[in-house]
């Protein structure tokens, strides 16, 4: 097999494209200067610039900012835009897998009653009193993260106590029966205390602006470590797009995938709300137009999603927080605005098929 | 020496018997074809033999119990096609074929040279080099079903099954993938079993027949004695004849002239 060496080198077409991803690392480097320079205290941007280099390793430049503005910097616009990229790249990449799992379009991270766990359990919070947090600790995430979890946990056991395992739709449909139920308990507890309504409401609609080293310090552990499962079983997702049956006469347990690929998305979805409450659509528009621009395969997919995930939401976050400045728009209200004319775009101009 | 070894299995969807009582071996390096009626009960046998289906009854690969293996071993030993193997849209014939590796593959992991090297030989020997990067979605039927080969072959075990392989294909192209399948096990030593309609076409590539009927074994043995046209005609519920032309067997259907 000697003339074997150059089509070894390119072994799938089913294989990340340089540009594309030179293209997302791109964007995600944009929306994160461009954020880190852009706020309500007008800091000089070269100065942002200067001081960024000046965290650079055996480098020292001398930026010339306040002590303020430099913990603006550092306290506020960065931690602001980690929480931004590690949510939009885990709500991203969690979307990406359960549309794989599921083999359906329509599947986004919220699907199996993520959302509507954690909103009762940040509910539940705010309304307790908690809100303001049990000496320095706050417990709505942490509620909102218990909420989440259990809500999944819930469906995955109804779904399968009603036949799951021979088909996931049982799975789906369990968990539109939990996502309901907890959401009638949220709305009544809301409802019962309208003196929070308005905090609780804010939450719903998703925010980055309380973003401290705090929340990303929360989030991260959960979101690599379940973003790293399911970045490694992107081979596998390829081979349950054959459907049960095919893929366990190629040597695959089915349910043992869906197990693993969910609990991971869940385990991301869930830390993810915790920390920003609910953020809509990017679970569903990010993977679909990574795969209208780059191709149907899982390969390509979820390290795509994780990519332009994160530099989504940044950029996203950038526009909720500077259209109306000082004030802010809900950046769940600006995910939809403006993701569903982008996907629009995306899909009119796009000649690959959906999946 | 008995590869693949079916005792008493039965098979019930609700209260309809699919599969009653069947026992059949298969030996080392045969071609076995399943034949009989619509409903019969073929598929279900091959996909009980692959594995995929519990039941009563046991089949044993290898002389182990297949209830006993786990899929991932299953999978070292059989490779299964279903008659209508599923076409991701978008997806690349390599990428689809390499799907074949996985029972080569851990879980979480990706494939190896070696697994590219078996991709290329396997591409190589169906002529599907040029394909590599088309995607499913854009091949004829007779390219798609190289393709569903391809997979099963990279899968690079001893048994393969395949569930009515030729039966979405034209006349050149059925003569075609038997011709193909028949190079390939020479040359590779495989066993093959598979589903058929077209009697002729069994009785000119099999070793053996089993023929089905109603979920039971109806004959087993050489072309020539189950292809026997009154037995056929009766199960079918046919007219037939059963002819040899330059030593091959041909099963014809006839029109009644008393119509």
């Amino acid at each position: 097999m000697g003339e074997a060496g150059p089509s070894s080198a390119s072994p799938l077409a089913e294989k990340l494209q340089v540009s594309v991803v030179l293209t997302g690392v791109f964007a995600c480097l944009l929306a994160m200067g461009t954020s880190l320079a852009i706020g309500p205290a007008s800091i000089n941007k070269i100065a942002v610039f200067k001081e960024l280099i000046d965290r650079l390793p055996f480098i020292a430049v001398d930026s010339g900012l306040s002590p303020i503005h430099k913990s603006v910097i550092w306290e506020v616009r960065f931690p602001r835009i980690l929480l931004g990229g590690l949510v939009g790249s885990t709500l991203a990449v969690s979307g990406a897998s359960y549309q794989a799992v599921f083999r359906n379009p329509l599947a986004d991270p919220y699907l199996l009653g993520a959302a509507a766990g954690a909103g009762l359990g940040a509910t539940v919070a705010i309304v307790s009193g908690f809100g303001d947090g049990i000496g320095a600790f706050d417990m709505v995430p942490v509620l909102a993260f218990l909420g989440a979890m259990s809500a999944v946990v819930m469906t995955y056991f109804l779904g399968y106590s009603s036949g799951a395992r021979r088909s996931p739709s049982a799975l789906l449909l369990a968990g539109v029966a939990v996502a309901a139920f907890l959401t009638a308990i949220q709305t009544f507890i809301q409802q019962q205390n309208v003196d929070s309504i308005r905090q609780v409401y804010s939450w719903i609609l998703g925010r980055l602006n309380t973003a401290s080293w705090t929340e990303v310090k929360l989030l991260a552990p959960y979101a690599l470590v379940a973003t790293l499962v399911m970045l490694l079983s992107r081979r596998t997702l390829d081979v349950m797009r054959l459907g049960d049956t095919e893929a366990s006469s190629v040597g695959l347990r089915p349910q043992v995938v869906r197990f693993l690929v969910i609990a991971a998305a869940s385990l991301g979805t869930a830390a993810s709300v915790s920390v920003s409450g609910l953020i809509a659509f990017v679970g569903i528009i990010v993977p679909h137009a990574v795969r209208l621009i780059a191709g149907t395969s899982n390969r390509i997919v979820l390290p795509l999603s994780v990519l332009y995930g994160a530099a989504f939401l940044v950029f996203v976050d950038l526009l909720g927080r500077s259209l109306v400045s000082p004030a802010e728009i809900p950046i769940g209200v600006i995910t939809a605005f403006c993701g569903a004319p982008f996907f629009v775009v995306v899909l009119r101009t796009s000649r690959k098929a959906l999946a | 020496m008995n590869h693949c070894c079916v005792q008493n299995v039965r098979v019930c969807a609700g209260r309809q018997v699919i599969l009653d009582d069947v026992s059949l071996s298969v030996s080392q390096g045969e071609w076995l074809s399943i034949v009989g009626p619509n409903g019969a009960g073929k598929s279900t046998l091959l996909s009980v033999m692959a594995g995929l289906k519990s039941t009563s009854g046991s089949v044993r690969v290898a002389d182990i119990d297949i209830a006993d293996m786990t899929p991932r071993q299953r999978a070292h030993h059989m490779a299964y096609l279903p008659q209508h193997p599923e076409v991701p849209p978008g997806m690349s014939v390599g990428g689809y074929v390499l799907i074949g590796r996985n029972p080569h593959i851990p879980l979480l992991g990706s494939e190896g040279q070696r697994d590219i090297e078996i991709l290329n030989e396997v591409l190589e020997q169906l002529s599907l080099e040029d394909f590599r990067d088309r995607t499913l979605d854009s091949l004829s039927g007779g390219e798609l079903q190289r393709c569903h080969l391809a997979r099963v072959l990279a899968q690079d075990t001893p048994i393969i099954f395949l569930d009515e392989p030729t039966t979405a294909l034209d006349l050149g192209h059925q003569q075609q993938t038997l011709d193909l399948i028949c190079r390939i096990r020479s040359q590779r030593e495989l066993t093959v079993v598979m589903t058929m309609h077209d009697l002729s076409l069994a009785g000119q590539y099999s070793d053996r027949i089993v023929l089905l009927s109603q979920g039971e074994v109806a004959s087993e043995g050489s072309p020539e004695d189950v292809l026997n046209p009154d037995r056929l005609s009766a199960l079918y519920g046919a007219r037939i004849k059963v002819m040899e032309v330059d030593s091959d067997i041909v099963v014809i259907p006839t029109r009644s002239r008393e119509l």
